[in-house]
């Protein structure tokens, strides 16, 4: 299903981003090269460099043109060339080491019911019983691939093909703050209200986004986590 | 330096020029919808370009000062009036004591800046002190100003002070202003540019030529996350497939499977999992934020390398004006 690319390919996001392509797929390697590459970049920034955002096989890089252009001696090239030219020298330097240990994080959560409207649909699509849902769900580590969307939402690779589920047709205009979705062969958990297309089975206690903390949130890229089913919700104090 | 809100009309909130480094956490950007117009807006009262202001969406917003205030006011027109009269735009105003700064109505665009000289004194969050509503953090409480709200603004520096003193001692109004033309466009229906998404292959040949030939119609779904759009036709995929969510930006076209494209603002997601058909050029996005609901926009497709010469020579543009600021503020001072 996944393979990595030995070459780096970039493609432009508008004219101040380009999105890194480092293999294809959801892979643990893709992954900690991605992660290489960002930390590369955080060491050594180009002049016009704003920031990077890791994803399951790739990497978007944010990016000043103006500074960019500013900083050039050659300015036969044009900013986005420019960038090209120095991620393409950048990526020579990521090696294939494994990183630290990962923290194991568990997460508990009420499935089905108010807190989880979509659960009954996920099983039907899947030809599975509401509890095969929630043991699927709960039985497997997950890695937290990234982090996007909304404060500390956790994008998590491992879940069972099984469960997997398409997107809703039309987003929904408000998911309440802990909802666990699933969107295709994707699990996560919305910290805030947000709009949202993905299928709302359940729902965690837990704040996933602390403002005024350094990192800002509960998951961050490499960690694993473990979905543990509770029956009450009173100890979802909602 | 007090400043009073005595109505805060449909969405006033305080934003700079975004929140940045944290996105890898999924904390959005933020920031002034039409960011040009913050820039001068802090430019013509002394202000570095990236100090907080208030951005007042389309009407009802209202303002009283405590103190003599320098001020200016940009992007779109919203009916500004001061003590009944109209408010000039686009150059430093004096604003007396107990004066009331009131807008109307969206005569010209969606959206009008307020930049207070010595800035708006309240805390950064996370480095900014753009307004995160969903989060509740940044800005006034992370919150929208509400009525009885009231904020004290900085000290000014010289610049400021001199066009501060030119005006008291004048008491009357600067006759300049500054030409936002060439950077903005207030006019509807309007021409965006826009560059190819990165997934503008895998839509079919129907929906590749419809996005650049048919009209379309921005929804009152259009807030500072994003704005829905209606066009006669639905975009389709050549086969559907699912996307892994990876990076968007400011201006992303995204098509959910409803066929419906939706662009991404200020306050979007970091991340996405729909399908881009295309991307606004940076340079457009302060035009597209000015746009009222039920506007026409009509798409027409740039290169890469002409969206960035646009960027450039808006950037220079923004250079040329900073530096005329500054030749009036030494006029006023040498006057002085």
């Amino acid at each position: 299903m996944s393979h990595l690319m030995k070459e780096t390919t970039m493609k432009p996001l508008g004219d101040s981003a380009l999105i890194v392509q480092l293999g294809e797929g959801i892979c643990p390697a893709i992954h900690a090269r991605i992660n290489y590459l960002s930390m590369l970049l955080d060491e050594h920034p180009f002049d016009g460099f704003i920031e990077a955002v890791p994803a399951y096989d790739n990497l978007t890089i944010y990016y000043n043109p103006y500074s960019v252009y500013l900083s050039q001696t050659n300015r036969t090239l044009t900013p986005y060339q420019q960038v090209c030219v120095y991620i393409e020298k950048l990526s020579k330097q990521i090696s294939e080491k494994q990183g630290s240990e990962k923290r194991v994080v568990e997460l508990p959560v009420v499935y089905g019911g108010e807190f989880g409207p979509d659960l009954a649909y996920v099983a039907e699509y899947n030809g599975l019983s509401i509890e095969e849902v929630i043991q699927i769900h709960t039985e497997n580590e997950y890695l937290v691939y990234m982090i996007g969307f909304a404060p500390g939402f956790p994008f998590l690779g491992g879940m069972d093909e099984r469960i997997s589920t398409p997107r809703k047709e039309t987003p929904r205009l408000a998911i309440p703050p802990g909802s666990v979705g699933i969107a295709g062969k994707q699990t996560g958990v919305y910290p805030l209200e947000t709009p949202g297309g993905w299928q709302i089975i359940g729902r965690t206690p837990l704040d996933l986004f602390l403002p005024d903390m350094s990192p800002p949130t509960l998951l961050q890229s490499g960690d694993k986590i473990r979905f543990v089913p509770i029956s009450s919700d009173k100890e979802l104090k909602l | 330096m007090t400043v009073t809100v005595l109505h805060q009309g449909l969405l006033t909130t305080i934003q700079d020029l975004g929140r940045y480094g944290a996105q890898k956490y999924g904390v959005i950007v933020s920031g002034a919808m039409d960011s040009y117009s913050l820039r001068i807006a802090n430019l013509l009262v002394g202000n570095e370009e990236s100090e907080g202001a208030l951005e007042v969406t389309l009407f009802g917003t209202s303002l009283q000062f405590e103190n003599d205030q320098l001020i200016a006011i940009t992007g779109g027109d919203l009916a500004a009036s001061l003590d009944g009269e109209k408010a000039p735009m686009w150059r430093p105003v004096l604003v007396r004591k107990g004066s009331i700064l009131t807008f109307k109505s969206g005569t010209k665009g969606a959206r009008a800046y307020i930049a207070f000289a010595g800035g708006i004194s309240i805390p950064q969050a996370m480095g900014s002190k753009s307004t995160y509503l969903r989060a509740g953090i940044g800005g006034f409480q992370g919150r929208a100003l509400q009525k009885g709200d009231t904020f004290d603004c900085g000290e000014m520096n010289a610049l400021g002070l001199s066009f501060f003193h030119q005006l008291k001692a004048r008491d009357e109004h600067f006759t300049w202003s500054v030409n936002y033309k060439p950077l903005l466009n207030l006019q509807q229906p309007q021409t965006i540019r826009v560059l190819e998404g990165t997934e503008f292959n895998r839509f079919d040949e129907q929906s590749q030529q419809l996005l650049f030939t048919e009209p379309y119609t921005l929804t009152t779904q259009a807030d500072r996350m994003g704005y829905r759009l209606e066009g006669t036709t639905q975009l389709t995929l050549i086969e559907e497939f699912e996307l892994l969510s990876e990076g968007v930006t400011y201006g992303t076209i995204q098509v959910p499977s409803n066929g419906q494209p939706i662009i991404l603002m200020v306050d979007r997601q970091t991340t996405g999992g729909y399908p881009k058909i295309g991307q606004i050029i940076s340079a457009d996005l302060p035009s597209m934020a000015q746009l009222q609901p039920t506007a026409t926009i009509q798409f027409q497709k740039v290169s890469l390398e002409e969206a960035q010469t646009e960027f450039l020579k808006n950037e220079w543009l923004i250079e040329d004006i900073k530096r005329g600021i500054q030749l009036k503020g030494q006029r006023c001072l040498t006057k002085n």
